[in-house]
């Protein structure tokens, strides 16, 4: 890190590494996700010291060790308001929370949609592997219905989040979804996130090759990913298919698939605009459970995104703004208060 | 008929009503009267958990009891001189604290038949009317009817909008018979109703008809004069625990350089110092009404290890389910305080009564082997000097800090000589800014001869680390599972905290000899009561003293000599035996209890009786 350039050293995913052993387990999806984090931080154009790390308790939330940044691995489902009270006081810092399904949806649920209709200006990476790694395989609030594990011998009947869904319930001002198997892709959504002024909300689909493996293959792996993946573009229409012979056509409020020269021309395909309040909850509920039949591909990318200023900005602007008017305050006025007497 | 002033020292007046009757203004009022004429004072309000209880019933009394004297005030006093009872159900909730032969003061439209069932009088018995308070002085007035007299040229107010006027009626009442001037009060509603004028000029019209009654009115011929009360010299003002106590952490902020940040969420009796705080941004004062209890410490974690003071306020579920992260706040070895307000309990308990019954939970109530210092305050005023002290550990040594008050002390008042700015003592804070030339990367658990880590915060180029709740290695702060390790830090988390007794003043006796029959050893808001009781005693000639924690963990570290000097070590609490426990466990004395949790203080004479028994 000899090089400087605009009065800050060129650093590289390298210097974010520490000598810290990473305790994954190996194939973990976790560990793409680590590496692209380290060859996007380089590029923001932020100090190294002033980034920040926060995680909850999981296995993603072992992230913070990882990364020679500043760093917390708090408790489980508190990062969210650990970042807030950081944010609140210390603006200037980017403040990353790697939190995991359970970590964030579950236990943590509250802090996660208080914080972003607060909107804090962070970025959550939100690791999605459906299911409960660290505590050896329990369903988690993502996990499919019926899904078998040790904690549901008979099949899982809890009806599982949508968590982008979720977020957009919260007015969460970016919501974005990618995954830990199309690295180019997830560098591009963590520096979309980083970019985003605001609450970022980024679900990361990461595979746990030891209790639920292959859960995201369908989207992930080069046979199917082409139908049943809609890579969102914005000012692009909402193509997908090997040949991009397929499109989502909007039928009303219901996003059906048309193919391209078949039953419809590019001209009839829904185009993407991140900015639409609206047709954005439309594409946030494409979410049908992929071994259903007719089911719609499932969409990454850039959901929404939208303005809204940063409780952070208020809060000091509230706290400048009384300075300003009335003076710092005094402490011996303060202590005087507005009555007094004497005892001679 | 000539009128004529009586001079006394000591005056209890329990102003009591239904929850919609105004008392606790009413006595608000009176006290700040009180207590810009130099007396010395204590209140003690209690009120419904309902905002609202059913009118008129046994559950919906407010009171408010002021105790202002010549003297030292010590408590709220154990029975009132003066009974003020707006309706027939606070004359029932109240007559048993009342001394015998004192005064009632009874709107007598608040004793009609409807008044009379709410209240449970069996077959509308009036007791205004039966001859039952014979041995009392009972003054009638039909104050709803003398307000709405006082306020026939008002055609604007409504029925409603006039009664609401009555507690002004009793209290320029109150003000003539104590030889006040109106003018406080006068000066409270130009503030609060300046632009109504309407209601501005009623309830003045009805404070000064009020003032007038006890004028004009031929029965009454004598009223009463108090001295000012001969306390040490200097400038007084009158505060309220929880007020106080915001204004400790303010003033403790400015004194450490550290903005404050406080995130809370709302409980009774600890909301008044969010609101407060949440005031004071002029301050620099950042509060954050946070979603839970939850989110209330670790928001103030995530600011402590930005660097600013943080401070978390509640009271006792709200500490319950605090406690996984206070835990995680002594493994990150980070300062932050947490107040905890208490109140009665488990679960939802009393919420508005007081009591004692978190110091257990304070001492012991987390996971794992969890040690934090523990500081309590004794009156409204002094959570000002003790908040200060929590915040000054708690930044200097580098810890979590608990601190404990209660419903009591939190709204009560108080006169208080508030100190200057200038004769606060600075609290130093380094923060690490650099490597030392020895040190080839930063070590977050490397420690100074207190065992204190450095405080290296996010934006420090150079020393980027990481923290968190997994066991650390010593030194390093690396994860570690290693046996040897854990054992060493658990040993050094106890010895940190140990060793803030070499930092703390050591422990002195409030009143008595140093040596003696019974030593009465208390902690918190029963420090009135205790008082009041030893200096009786002492008065009569017994060896009694009464020393009174601030630091219960760690204790000072002369505590276990002076339990040596007494024949009896008396632990009197308002739960069912808490800090006894700690201290037989420590100090292997045979301590003797006494206790009582029926959410109300313990009372002096109570108090008195006890520790006769140990003569
Ligand atoms: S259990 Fe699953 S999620 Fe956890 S480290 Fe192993 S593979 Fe990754």
């Amino acid at each position: 890190m000899s090089v400087v350039e605009n009065g800050l050293p060129v650093l590289t995913a390298k210097d974010f590494a520490t000598d810290q052993e990473v305790r994954w387990c190996p194939g973990c999806g976790d560990y793409s996700i680590l590496a692209q984090v380290q060859k996007v931080m380089p590029t923001i154009g932020v100090p190294k010291e002033n980034i920040v790390i926060i995680s909850g308790i999981g296995c993603s939330s072992r992230f913070p060790y990882y990364m020679n940044t500043y760093g917390m691995h708090s408790i489980h489902g508190r990062a969210t308001a650990v970042a807030s009270g950081l944010k609140a006081t210390r603006p200037e810092l980017s403040v990353w929370i790697v939190t995991g399904d359970g970590d964030s949806l579950s236990i943590g649920g509250n802090h996660t949609i208080h914080l972003l209709r607060r909107n804090f200006d962070v970025n959550i990476l939100l690791f999605n592997n459906q299911i409960y790694g660290l505590t050896k395989g329990q369903y988690s609030p993502t996990s499919e219905k019926q899904k078998v594990t040790k904690s549901t011998p008979f099949g899982s009947i809890d009806h599982p989040f949508n968590p982008s869904a979720l977020a957009m319930g919260a007015d969460a001002t970016f919501i974005a979804r990618s995954m830990d198997r199309d690295p180019k892709h997830l560098q591009e959504m963590l520096t979309r996130s980083h970019k985003h002024k605001g609450a970022s909300f980024l679900e990361i689909y990461q595979n746990c090759n030891i209790f639920n493996d292959g859960a995201f293959e369908i989207f992930t792996e080069k046979s199917t990913k082409p139908n049943e993946t809609l890579f969102l573009e914005q000012g692009k229409p909402l193509l997908f298919g090997a040949t991009k012979n397929k499109g989502i056509k909007l039928d009303g409020f219901k996003p059906v698939v048309v193919e391209i020269g078949v039953d419809a021309s590019v001209d009839d395909i829904w185009v993407h605009d991140e900015f639409d309040f609206y047709k954005a909850q439309i594409l946030i509920r494409m979410f049908d459970d992929p071994r259903l039949e007719n089911h719609l591909p499932r969409p990454f990318g850039v959901f929404y995104e939208t303005e809204r200023a940063c409780y952070e900005d208020i809060l000091n602007l509230q706290v400048e703004e009384t300075i300003a008017t009335k003076g710092k305050g005094d402490l011996d006025k303060l202590l005087r208060g507005k009555e007094v007497w004497e005892i001679n | 008929m000539e009128k004529q002033d009586v001079l006394l020292s000591d005056v209890v007046i329990k102003f009591a009503g239904d929850s919609g009757d105004g008392m606790q203004l009413t006595g608000t009022q009176f006290t700040n009267n009180t207590a810009l004429l130099g007396l010395d004072l204590a209140t003690f309000p209690d009120f419904p958990a309902e905002i609202r209880a059913p009118q008129g019933t046994l559950p919906g009394v407010s009171g408010f009891q002021l105790h202002f004297s010549s003297d030292r005030v010590f408590t709220p006093g154990d029975m009132c001189d003066v009974l003020v009872a707006m309706n027939a159900a606070a004359l029932k909730a109240n007559l048993a604290f009342l001394k015998k032969g004192g005064r009632i003061i009874a709107n007598i439209d608040g004793f009609d038949a409807k008044n009379l069932r709410l209240a449970n009088y069996i077959d509308g018995i009036n007791p205004l009317e039966n001859g039952s308070l014979d041995s009392y002085d009972v003054i009638k007035i039909d104050v709803t009817k003398l307000t709405r007299e006082t306020l026939k040229d008002f055609p604007e107010l409504g029925m409603k909008e006039k009664d609401r006027a009555k507690n002004m009626f009793v209290l320029g009442f109150l003000y003539w018979m104590y030889n006040r001037s109106l003018d406080s009060t006068i000066n409270y509603l130009e503030e609060k109703f300046g632009k109504k004028e309407n209601i501005l000029a009623s309830n003045i019209k009805v404070l000064q008809a009020g003032y007038n009654y006890g004028d004009t009115t031929e029965t009454f011929t004598t009223r009463y004069k108090v001295e000012k009360a001969r306390m040490p010299a200097g400038t007084y003002r009158s505060i309220m625990g929880n007020q106080a106590l915001a204004y400790g952490l303010i003033a403790a902020s400015e004194k450490s350089g550290l903005p404050l940040f406080l995130g809370s969420y709302p409980i009774t009796p600890a909301s008044d110092i969010l609101h407060e705080l949440s005031r004071h941004k002029a301050f620099g004062v950042r509060t954050f009404q946070a979603e839970d209890e939850i989110a209330a410490i670790t928001s103030a974690i995530g600011a402590s290890y930005g660097g600013s003071l943080g401070v978390t306020t509640t009271s006792g579920p709200g500490m319950a389910l605090k406690s996984e992260a206070m835990g995680l706040a002594v493994m990150l070895e980070i300062p932050l305080v947490i107040i905890d307000v208490q109140r009665g309990g488990p679960s939802t308990g009393l919420p508005t009564k007081t009591e004692q019954s978190d110091l257990l939970q304070a001492y012991y109530g987390r996971n794992g082997e969890c040690p934090m210092p523990v500081i309590a305050a004794k009156t409204p005023s002094d959570c000002f000097n003790a908040v200060f002290e929590a915040v000054r550990i708690s930044l200097q040594h580098m810890t979590p800090v608990i601190f404990l008050s209660d419903g009591y002390i939190a709204n009560g008042a108080e006169p208080w000589r508030f100190p200057k700015s200038e004769d606060l003592q600075p609290i130093h804070v380094k923060f690490k800014t650099d490597l030392e030339e020895d040190e080839h990367k930063f070590l977050p658990y490397k420690r100074d001869e207190k065992l204190v880590r450095p405080w290296a915060i996010p934006g420090t180029p150079g020393l980027e680390h990481r923290i968190g709740g997994i066991e650390k290695q010593n030194i390093t702060g690396n994860v570690s599972y290693d046996p040897e390790n854990h054992q060493l830090m658990v040993n050094i988390r106890e010895k940190k905290v140990e060793n803030i007794a070499d930092y703390i003043p050591l422990q002195t006796l409030d009143s008595g000899p140093e040596k003696g029959k019974v030593l009465v050893l208390g902690w918190g808001s029963t420090y009135g009561a205790i008082e009041s009781a030893a200096r009786q005693l002492q008065w009569e000639g017994h060896a009694v003293s009464h020393a009174h924690l601030r630091y219960l963990r760690p204790f000072p570290k002369n505590l276990g000599e002076i339990l040596n000097n007494f024949e009896t070590i008396l632990v009197p609490e308002i739960n069912n035996g808490q800090l006894i426990k700690i201290i037989r466990d420590k100090y292997l004395v045979d301590a003797k209890a006494y206790n009582k949790v029926k959410g109300v203080p313990i009372a002096k004479g109570e108090l008195v009786e006890e520790i006769r028994k140990y003569l």
